[in-house]
């Protein structure tokens, strides 16, 4: 069973400060699949990642991205947010003053007024939260702290994972949220993927680490290497990697 | 340029003024001498580098008559009111009963005119131990000033164990605009809150008018053992108003004290803030935010005085500058020998939302133990980019992660302060000003 085309990356190159990181990649992520993005550091994963949020320091400089059928490269950050984009930050950033409860009232509001359905209230909203809290072990005492302010790097992470259950976008990204992680919360990351997991969304997972593949099923496997995808492969690709390390992907094959 | 008011203290001291007892009389010939041999700081001084009084000093103020008719409309004092619980209401820095409302105090609070207090009796008493007593006037040409015209001004005293319900206000209005000039009040505080004892009160400025005026008021605060105090401090005078302020506390052991000062008003304002804390054990918690645009200049300068071990002092400064706005923080911290295991933490955020605006920030520790935890830290820059993007990144408009972030500045600040109530009414009045 296959779904809809979901995103397709066709021949995408891009800058960031004037230095080619992307150099031709091509991608095609179908609803109900979860793709894992693996590759050394400075490969261009989050840059990949980055493009795909709008990040203003990224240049696109030729190839074209659709998302839905639409140019994703036309929308702004915000735009792709409404239309069900998700970008799970590797660095989120602190917001001082605003809580976590109305950064997350307002981001779901956004979407909700975009779709042209009614914005929630505090009150309908902390009921609707209750249960996502739960999903990543949360109490509510994190929402009523500013946004990622004194965060540990868990907690961030965390946070991110919690975005992502509220949004419940089409399209999540997620930039490295395995990286930093003790084993439980891995864990908590991939078990909220799973959970999340519709035949009508899908999820590209960028990491550096095998680990958190122990408890998420993705449907493909990608090596990015020096600004492109050299390898596709299913699960035991990434097994692959994890014992023979990245130096083998940069080169063909040997010929036996 | 000091002259005038020396020849003005002559008038008032022989006027409605001479009926002070005799200690407060002495006080005020000793002020206003003081006051002349130190005239108007200058820019060459380094407490004063950033801020030029010259408008003030360059301004002939003559001394605003104390409430006089016609008084302002209930109305208009109300809408100054933040809560409503019992206020006291000053017009020029005089008392004027018809507009305050006392119902609710517990029986043993004394909240009322110091001129009043200062005829006789225990309340003349409790006075007189405590006015004059913290503000330095021998140091600060302002408070010196103040001081030689003091008259009346806000008196709270709040007895040992006994606990306010509701925040008491004092409401200080500057008639600005009339006819006759340019005028000068000197409002004073006096707030005593004794051992065991628990308090919220308000002070809040303003300006009825829209003409040039200057304020010059000095505020006592006395924190006694174990008791728990918190002041808040709200200058909201006109866009032409002149403001200048020192505020200072002194808090006893296990006390504690939050200090809650916030600027939105004034052309050019200038707020010395000096606590000391001065029993082993108390804690401060002192929360400044200053919203500024146009033209407007405000500096801050905060002394935190750790006198004895074991206290705790956290402040936090917040300034968001729009248009041409200049703001000026300085935090100086002594931990004095002896004041052992002392925490202490400082921060002051500055936020440019134009080029043109303007923040100095400067911290000063003068650390004097060895076994201390103190730490400072200072921010000066426009909204971060990075932020932005993360808030355009979850659907929100440019312009809502604008003014979210912008906000956040502010609710930084209103997030520590304790009465609920307070706060939200400050929140609606800050988002007022950024909007």
């Amino acid at each position: 069973m296959t779904g809809n085309v979901l995103l397709q990356i066709e021949n995408l190159h891009a800058t960031v400060e004037g230095r080619e990181v992307l150099r031709g990649v091509d991608l095609v992520v179908r609803t109900g699949e979860v793709h894992a993005i693996m590759g050394p550091n400075g490969s261009g994963k989050s840059t990949l990642a980055q493009v795909l949020g709008g990040h203003p320091a990224y240049t696109v400089t030729a190839g074209s991205i659709r998302y839905e059928g639409k140019d994703l490269l036309a929308l702004k950050p915000e735009e792709r947010a409404r239309e069900g984009l998700f970008l799970a930050f590797q660095y989120p950033v602190a917001i001082r003053g605003i809580t976590n409860a109305y950064f997350l009232r307002s981001a779901v509001n956004a979407i909700r007024k975009h779709r042209g359905e009614e914005e929630l209230g505090p009150v309908e909203f902390m009921d609707a939260l209750e249960e996502k809290l739960k999903l990543i072990g949360w109490d509510d005492s994190y929402l009523n702290r500013p946004v990622n302010d004194g965060f540990s790097g868990g907690e961030k992470k965390r946070n991110e994972i919690l975005q992502l259950a509220v949004l419940e976008p089409k399209l999540a990204i997620l930039d490295e949220t395995d990286s930093g992680l003790d084993i439980d919360a891995v864990k908590t990351v991939a078990q909220t993927v799973e959970k999340l997991r519709r035949p009508d969304n899908a999820t590209v997972l960028v990491t550096h680490y095998y680990r958190i593949l122990t408890h998420i099923q993705p449907d493909i496997v990608h090596v990015l290497s020096a600004g492109r995808i050299v390898k596709s492969g299913g699960k035991e690709l990434a097994l692959e990697l994890e014992e023979r390390g990245y130096d083998w992907t940069r080169e063909p094959a040997p010929v036996a | 340029m000091t002259e005038h008011y020396v020849r003005d203290f002559q008038t008032f001291a022989s006027n409605g003024a001479a009926g002070a007892p005799a200690w407060l009389r002495e006080i005020r010939e000793g002020a206003i001498a003081r006051f002349a041999e130190l005239g108007f700081p200058t820019m060459k001084q380094e407490e004063w580098r950033f801020t030029s009084v010259a408008p003030i000093a360059e301004t002939r103020f003559t001394l605003a008559p104390a409430a006089h008719s016609p008084l302002p409309a209930p109305a208009e004092v109300e809408r100054l009111q933040l809560g409503a619980g019992p206020r006291l209401v000053f017009v020029d820095g005089g008392y004027v009963r018809g507009l305050s409302s006392l119902a609710g105090l517990p029986n043993g609070v004394y909240a009322g005119s110091l001129a009043a207090a200062l005829q006789a009796g225990p309340s003349g008493e409790l006075a007189r131990a405590h006015l004059t007593r913290l503000a330095h006037w021998r140091d600060s040409a302002f408070a010196a000033l103040n001081t030689a015209f003091l008259a009346d001004g806000a008196f709270v005293h709040v007895p040992a164990g006994c606990v306010l319900a509701q925040p008491l206000e004092v409401v200080c209005v500057a008639t600005a605009g009339g006819s006759d000039g340019p005028k000068v009040a000197h409002p004073r505080g006096l707030i005593v809150v004794e051992r065991g004892a628990q308090a919220v009160v308000v002070e809040t400025f303003a300006s009825l008018g829209d003409g040039v005026h200057w304020t010059n008021a000095v505020s006592e605060v006395v924190v006694g053992e174990g008791a728990r105090v918190e002041y808040y401090r709200v200058q909201r005078e006109g866009r032409r108003g002149y403001h200048v302020a020192t505020t200072q506390s002194r808090q006893e052991r296990d006390s504690y004290l939050g200090l809650h000062a916030i600027t939105l008003g004034g052309t050019l304002a200038r707020h010395d803030i000096t606590t000391v804390l001065d029993g082993t054990g108390a804690e401060l918690i002192l929360n400044g935010l200053y919203v500024l645009g146009g033209s407007q200049h405000a500096d801050h300068h905060t002394v935190i005085d750790h006198a004895r071990p074991h206290c705790a002092s956290h402040e936090f400064f917040n300034g968001v500058l729009a248009e041409r706005a200049h703001g000026v923080f300085t935090g100086r911290i002594i931990v004095r020998p002896g004041a052992q295991r002392t925490d202490s933490k400082q921060t002051n955020n500055n936020l440019l939302l134009s080029t043109e605006a303007r923040a100095d920030s400067q911290p000063q520790l003068e650390i004097h133990a060895d076994d201390v935890k103190c730490t400072h830290g200072s921010t000066v820059g426009p909204l971060d980019p990075t932020a932005l993007y993360y808030l355009q990144s979850r659907g929100l408009s440019p312009e809502t992660a604008r003014s979210l972030l912008t906000y956040g500045f502010a609710a930084e600040i209103l997030g520590r302060m304790r009465s609920a109530d307070l706060r939200d009414r400050l929140d609606r009045l800050v988002r007022a000003e950024l909007a």
